[in-house]
């Protein structure tokens, strides 16, 4: 449906914010343990380079101004919101979206535990609660109940009620923790 | 009924596009993208009120990048679901602040914006209409031309001459004598804001007109593609075969994707951009200011009870400040109209609900449109006659809850099919051990620790507000190797609707649920057509319709079998994917077999692929009759109660909900998990409404609040401790297993709920909605201060 969706890489054209007229600058960072070098327009954000850019379509956009954490993913291990940076600030970074929570056509475990949970509805959300879900897990298999609420409470979901976020959460860090055993 | 076994229905298997949604490969509209395709932003009304004098589109039309401008003036089309009133764009006159005036598309947002604010517009201001009480006077009048509007007659009544959008009446008994036989008579007022559906995905459209033919192509994030195509169609003077609607997953909906938004618009500007695709987002601010919300409400109520708790009478005004379009708003308030009254049997009742034109954001349906804010109104007064009667609100409702025989307002008969709301309340003050509001004792020793600690209970009801002749149907095919699809025209909004629908379908067929997909796009040049994915309805009318569409499979492959195993039909049965031989099961044939056309050895062929076809129209429903209201409005009533028990800090007012309990009577749960996660997720909306949630408007009615950042939604910091939801099942006797709806049902009487137990915690009872902490604490404070004593009555 979307002809140009299959397409990888930085492209010169049909991205509606990286304008030709503007001047360039080079970055290069690691998206989702790929290296990437593209010339980009430096005021463009890092959401709309992923997703313009790079046409990685699973970070959501739901506000633009930093208040729905839909567009989070994960730059250098923390959580953000990349509709509220540069991509010219992501110089070097490592970032990991949705599209690298899972590899070798295997569900993660925090995926597999949002759908068995039930934690998803219209799933727009989905992709920027996983990634905070995902970073909060990186620093500590052990959250708290009030620590899962805390990750996630820059990601609003108008479906779920969170319970089932938290739960799926939950049963991740304990899963991966017997995983680690 | 006795208790049968299934193999699918009443499981809770996960959601069949969750895969999908978890990798984040599931397409939204907002994904969308089309080679050379146009960005489209609009101009806003920056008045509530004004002539549009003159447009000066000439340097925004000098700017490179520029492919289409179009005003109102280049638009002389009229839209709206049930009067038409709206344009595209603003046509001589604004509305709203917020109204699109102009639209442009260029080949990229940023030249859209530049095009936008290069565009000047001269206004004359009239004086605006931004209260209940003004639009009602009705000195000045938003729509000038409503004696001439089209509209739906007999279901809507505008008033000549006013800003009364429609006036809807229900009229049961005599109220008269009602009011003369109580003991008791108690008046009350409560109100509510407009509040905004928040979806996470905003409207966004896409379209592409062919510039030869009439032919136009829509990718859009809503939840009625043939509502989008039949009122596109009809405000472009095309056939209906001329419009493609599509629409793939859609990131919530709420009711405010129901409607046609954007879609004309895209359209409009890619005729003009002979044929370019023009696609449309809008912002989160726009979703806010320029889409539409859930209409203000005032209500007026006055009830006659006899000393024993017996409710004689009921007269409710419910005035909705629905905006400056009519849209859904009108069918809302015709919802007051036969469901305004709760769930309880009135013998004497007057309802007048009128649907008010103003000066803001028009206003929509919202999940449950018109429930919440008319539970609101009921559901607060009766507590608050209990606690007049000095009577314990459990028992007060009882009293006067429908039961079997009961007769609603609209005249209908409860029957033992009907569900119980009786039974729902119980459970829920079973569930947080209900015993009666605290005394004034008990409420002042607690007030001394800091936190004091509340219980409620409220009751709801909901029946699918649509059209007696809303349809749905159904086409199941089978693939060569025996699997099969489902073709449905719902969307799947995370409602859970293409799983509940697979499981029906693997039900009836018996077969694996793996081997049943319901196919995740809609098309509406492909998909057998659906009403509007509205109203709870499609677990009960699509569920019958795959049911049929599945039982014809089966009666298509018994027609071949018969053939093929020399037997009559009426002896075969089937079961295990085959047809087979009732008295002797091991002479059977694969539906496999059978799914293209079954071969013989000798290579003769006979059937043919088995193509099941089940459609569902509303059954035995009428018009309600225009004066009094009475008549057969609805399909299936699901009943629920909440029950909760909260705490509140006395000092900040802040409010934590430590249980809500909430029973539904869903007849039969196909998927007891997606209805949990219904009722989790809509309970927490409703607590939205309750406590933060809220239009506020400047006196120039400008919308003041159009951000996350102003207005809140709950987040997961928001959440009650516990919830506990209980699926109780009486079955429909008609409904697909025994099903009824139970989308929208959870946020109804949230508010309510919350508000009485306030009431038991506080003794301070609340009229206006959101519930602010702030707003409890000065309560509190001046509750204090009159009594010189805490929390007195
Ligand atoms: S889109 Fe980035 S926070 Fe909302
Ligand atoms: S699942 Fe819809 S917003 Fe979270």
């Amino acid at each position: 449906m979307c002809e140009n969706q299959s397409q990888h890489g930085p492209q010169e054209h049909c991205s509606t914010y990286i304008d030709s007229q503007q001047p360039r600058v080079f970055l290069s960072c690691w998206v989702n343990g790929e290296i990437i070098s593209a010339q980009i327009d430096p005021m463009i954000t890092l959401l709309n380079f992923l997703r313009q850019g790079l046409k990685l379509l699973g970070t959501k956009e739901g506000c633009g101004e930093g208040e729905c954490g839909a567009c989070t993913i994960i730059m250098n291990g923390e959580a953000v919101n990349a509709c509220l940076i540069l991509a010219v600030e992501a110089q070097d970074a490592e970032i990991t979206t949705v599209e690298g929570l899972s590899t070798g056509g295997q569900l993660s475990i925090l995926q597999s535990e949002f759908v068995s949970q039930d934690a998803l509805q219209c799933g727009f959300c989905t992709p920027g609660m996983l990634m905070s879900a995902r970073a909060l897990l990186d620093r500590t298999l052990d959250p708290t109940d009030p620590e899962i609420k805390e990750a996630i409470a820059g990601n609003l979901c108008r479906c779920t009620g969170y319970s089932p976020i938290i739960a799926a959460i939950s049963s991740t860090a304990k899963k991966e923790r017997e995983e680690r055993k | 009924m006795p208790e049968k076994l299934f193999r699918h229905v009443g499981k809770s298997p996960t959601r069949s596009e969750a895969i999908e949604k978890v990798s984040g490969r599931a397409n939204y509209v907002f994904d969308l993208e089309f080679p050379g395709m146009l960005y489209a932003k609009v101009l806003h009304s920056p008045y509530a009120h004004a002539e549009i004098l003159s447009v000066d589109l000439s340097e925004a039309k000098a700017l490179t990048g520029v492919k289409a401008i179009l005003t109102g003036e280049d638009l002389p089309y009229l839209l709206g679901l049930y009067m038409l009133d709206k344009g595209i764009l603003a046509r001589g006159k604004v509305r709203y602040i917020g109204e699109p005036v102009v639209a442009v598309a260029a080949i990229d947002l940023r030249t859209a914006e530049k095009a936008i604010s290069l565009i000047k517009v001269d206004y004359k201001v009239l004086p605006a209409v931004l209260t209940i009480d003004e639009a009602l006077k009705g000195e000045i009048l938003v729509h000038k031309d409503i004696n001439d509007l089209e509209y739906v007659k007999n279901v809507f009544f505008p008033q000549p001459d006013s800003n009364i959008a429609s006036w809807n009446k229900a009229i049961k008994g005599d109220i008269k004598q009602g009011f003369a036989e109580a003991d008791v008579i108690i008046e009350n007022e409560l109100s509510l804001p407009a509040v905004a559906h928040v979806p996470l995905e905003t409207h966004v459209a896409i379209a592409k007109a062919d510039p030869f033919t009439k032919r136009v192509e829509i990718w859009t994030s809503s939840q009625s593609p043939f509502g989008v195509r039949q009122m596109l169609a009809k405000a472009l003077g095309i056939s209906q075969g001329d419009v493609r609607v599509v629409v793939p997953h859609i990131g919530g909906g709420f009711g405010g994707k129901a409607g046609i938004h954007l879609e004309p618009l895209v359209v409009v500007l890619s005729r003009a951009a002979r044929g370019k695709p023009v696609k449309i987002i809008a912002t989160r601010e726009e979703e806010f200011s320029q889409l539409p919300s859930r209409a203000a409400m005032r209500g007026r109520v006055k009830t006659g009870v006899k000393y024993d708790g017996k409710i004689t009478a009921s007269e409710i005004t419910f005035d909705w400040d629905s905006g400056a379009y009519a849209d859904y708003g009108v069918n809302v308030g015709r919802a007051a109209q036969y469901s305004g009254a709760g769930a309880y049997e009135i013998p004497n009742l007057e309802i007048n609900s009128r649907t008010l034109y103003t000066n803001k954001v028009y206003s929509t349906a919202y999940r449950g449109f018109g429930h919440l804010e008319t539970h609101w109104v009921i559901e607060r007064q009766m507590d608050l006659i209990a606690q007049a009667l000095k009577m314990d609100p459990y028992e007060f409702r009882m009293k006067n809850i429908l039961r079997e025989g009961s007769v609603t307002i609209s005249g209908e008969i409860i029957n033992q099919y009907s569900g119980r709301p009786d039974q729902c309340l119980a459970a829920v003050a079973k569930e947080i051990g209900w015993t009666g509001y605290r005394s004034k004792e008990e409420r002042e020793v607690s007030f001394k620790t800091g936190k004091v600690r509340g219980k409620g209970i409220a009751c709801l009801q909901k029946a699918p507000a649509m059209p007696s002749n809303t349809a749905t149907s159904a086409l199941l095919q089978f693939d060569a190797d025996g699997n099969v699809r489902v073709m449905i025209g719902a969307i799947d909004m995370g409602q859970g609707a293409m799983t509940v629908m697979e499981q029906i379908a693997a039900e009836v067929l018996d077969m694996p649920l793996e081997k049943v997909r319901v196919s995740s796009e809609t098309d509406t040049d492909k998909n057998p057509y659906d009403w509007s994915t509205v109203a709870s309805k499609y677990t009960f009318m699509g569920g019958k319709a795959v049911t049929r569409g599945a039982m014809d499979m089966l009666s298509q492959m018994k027609e071949v079998a018969s053939q093929i195993l020399r037997c009559p039909v009426d002896e075969l049965t089937h079961g295990q994917e085959k047809i087979f031989i009732r008295q002797n099961p091991h002479k059977a044939v694969s539906y496999q077999d059978i799914a293209m056309g079954y071969l013989y050895d000798n290579g003769n062929s006979i059937g043919g692929p088995i193509i099941g076809r089940g459609v569902y129209i509303a059954e035995g429903l009428t018009f309600l009759d225009p004066d009094k209201g009475q008549g057969l409005p609805a399909l299936d009533w699901t009943f629920g109660a909440h029950g909760v028990e909260l705490e509140v800090d006395v000092e900040t007012g802040e409010v934590q909900i430590l249980k809500i309990s909430s029973a539904f009577d869903v007849g039969k749960a196909i998927n007891p998990k997606l209805c949990e996660g219904q009722i989790i997720g809509g309970v927490l909306q409703g607590l939205g409404s309750a406590f933060m949630e809220g239009f506020k408007f400047s006196a120039e009615g400008r919308l003041l609040n159009p951000s996350f950042m102003d207005y809140k939604i709950p987040t997961s910091q928001d959440i009650p401790t516990i919830v506990v939801p209980i699926l109780i099942e009486n079955p429909q006797a008609d409904g697909p297993f025994g099903a009824r709806g139970v989308g929208e049902h959870p946020m109804i009487s949230v508010p309510s709920v919350i508000a009485n137990a306030l009431y038991d915690a506080l003794g301070i009872n609340f009229y206006e909605l959101p519930l602010s902490s702030e707003k409890i604490a000065l309560a509190i404070a001046r509750s204090e201060a009159e009594h010189k004593e805490p929390l007195s009555e």
